[in-house]
């Protein structure tokens, strides 16, 4: 078990645990996380289900993928921490990730 | 005036599940109208996942999601049922009796649909503009900020910001251009997820300086009077600027709205339309929801349960459409009547 922290848009923080294996947005969902729509259920089609990756992860995270990226356009806000949660798979590595997620999602 | 049409059953929703209460309809003698916001059939299976398989449809291990509604068109294509695309359901008459009900349902785009019965297939609700977090932007919504084009007239000789990365942000670019008396386009970077010639035409543009091409985001709107005069943006490298301009057209994609329907007096369960498990009949008599719309106990979001659904709520159907008819139970495999109607006897 990793652990995973949701910073909303008004600061409020929460520390869910993350299976590894499982994504970010999964995550966020089954420990019933607001701020995450993914109305498309992850299949990086809805970009609903867009953080942004706070600063110390972002090297970790890595980047998004070409058909991420793509998909970033339907965002709103978009920087250069935003990643779509459905396409970041919790690991060991990423034990005590933390992400911010935007005002608005759809 | 509205245009009126009569029909049987008007199916408000051209998901996998609308599709198919066509062809169970259709075996019955029922003819069908069907509207969907969206330009094309499909649903979430054509626009959220079309090249992503699905593996748990009854008799095809794997099926990608445009193929399900390909073969679904090609399967209702006998009961010649007729589209209202780029439509939306906003509003809904209930006239008639509770044994003869009459729904006249009407769409953005002037036209009534008047039938027996009512299918909602509307799914996870309609595919709306996803509308950015600009503080004010109802204000100036369909006066000086437009999700789609109706009428090229409005934005001639107007200063048109055009915002997105899209396919619809750069055909609009291209179709507004000898149209408005600037275009700029504004994307996040640059890099395209659209057709490569529009992109390259937009470039061409760009390069003659016949038009702009600004790589940031709109932070802000300024404005009165529902009419914008300048876009606060925040270019890629820093700089805050106001660009002055008439009309904006942003493109962020869709997400799914319960929309109208929320407003037509039906029972609603966090956003759902319970119904019985036996016809799939809702709170008032003769509308039925099928497909992921409707809830009561066990509902999954599956297609084949939708499917069962719209096999089940047309049996009902039938009573509103024919109320002096008897209703006699076939197989497609061996009833010639049936047959005859999809045209393969
Ligand atoms: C990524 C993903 C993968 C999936 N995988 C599977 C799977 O493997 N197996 C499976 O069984 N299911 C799967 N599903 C679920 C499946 O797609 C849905 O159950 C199915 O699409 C529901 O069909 P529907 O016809 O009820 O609604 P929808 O497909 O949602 O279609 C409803 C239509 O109604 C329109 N509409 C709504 N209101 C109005 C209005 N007022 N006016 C005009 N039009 C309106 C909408 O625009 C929409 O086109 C998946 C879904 C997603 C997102
Ligand atoms: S859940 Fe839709 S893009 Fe991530």
């Amino acid at each position: 078990m990793t652990k995973v922290t949701f910073i909303d848009a008004a600061g409020q923080s929460r520390t869910v645990e993350g299976q590894v294996g499982s994504t970010v947005m999964e995550t966020a969902l089954r420990n019933s996380v607001p701020g995450i729509e993914a109305e498309c259920g992850g299949a990086c089609a809805c970009a609903t289900c867009h953080v942004y990756v706070s600063p110390e992860w972002t090297e970790v995270v890595g980047k998004p993928s070409q058909m991420e990226e793509d998909m970033l356009d339907f965002a709103f806000e978009v920087r250069p921490n935003s990643r779509l949660s459905c396409q970041i798979k919790v690991s060991e590595a990423l034990d005590g990730l933390i992400v911010t997620t935007p005002g608005k999602q759809g | 005036m509205s245009e009126v049409i009569s029909t049987d059953v008007a199916i408000v929703g051209a998901g996998p599940v609308g599709l198919f209460a066509v062809f169970e309809l259709g075996l019955l003698d029922i003819k069908c109208h069907l509207i969907d916001i969206l330009p094309k059939p499909g649903g979430q299976c054509a626009e959220l996942y079309p090249e992503k398989p699905i593996y748990d449809i009854p008799g095809f291990p794997i099926i990608s999601g445009q193929e399900l509604v390909d073969n679904l068109m090609k399967q209702i294509r006998p009961f010649g049922p007729k589209f209202h695309l780029n439509e939306i359901v906003d509003r809904l008459e209930i006239a008639g009796t509770a044994e003869h009900p009459l729904f006249r349902v009407g769409t953005d785009n002037d036209k009534v649909i008047e039938a027996k019965a009512l299918f909602i297939a509307a799914g996870g609700g309609s595919f709306q503009p996803k509308k950015p977090p600009l503080a004010g932007l109802d204000a100036y919504e369909n006066t000086s900020v437009f999700y789609s084009v109706r009428k090229m007239e409005h934005f001639r000789g107007r200063r048109v910001v055009v915002v997105g990365g899209g396919d619809s942000a750069l055909d609009w670019v291209l179709n507004l251009h000898p149209v408005a008396s600037r275009v700029t386009l504004i994307h996040r970077r640059d890099a395209f997820r659209a057709a490569p010639h529009s992109v390259n035409a937009m470039r061409a543009l760009v390069g003659a300086g016949k038009m702009d091409f600004v790589l940031g985001q709109v932070t802000a709107l300024k404005g009165a009077d529902g009419q914008l005069s300048a876009l606060t943006v925040r270019r890629e490298d820093g700089e805050v600027y106001d660009l002055a301009c008439d009309d904006m057209l942003p493109f962020f994609g869709l997400t799914m709205k319960l929309g109208p329907i929320a407003h037509w007096g039906l029972n609603l369960h966090e956003n759902l339309i319970p119904t019985d498990t036996e016809k799939f009949e809702t709170s008032v008599p003769g509308i039925f929801a099928v497909g992921d719309i409707n809830t009561y106990p066990g509902k999954l979001k599956l297609i084949l349960c939708g499917f069962h659904e719209a096999a089940l709520a047309a049996q009902r159907a039938f009573h509103y459409v024919y109320p002096d008819k008897k209703l006699t139970f076939q197989y497609t495999t061996s009833s010639t009547s049936l047959q005859r109607k999809l045209g393969v006897s």
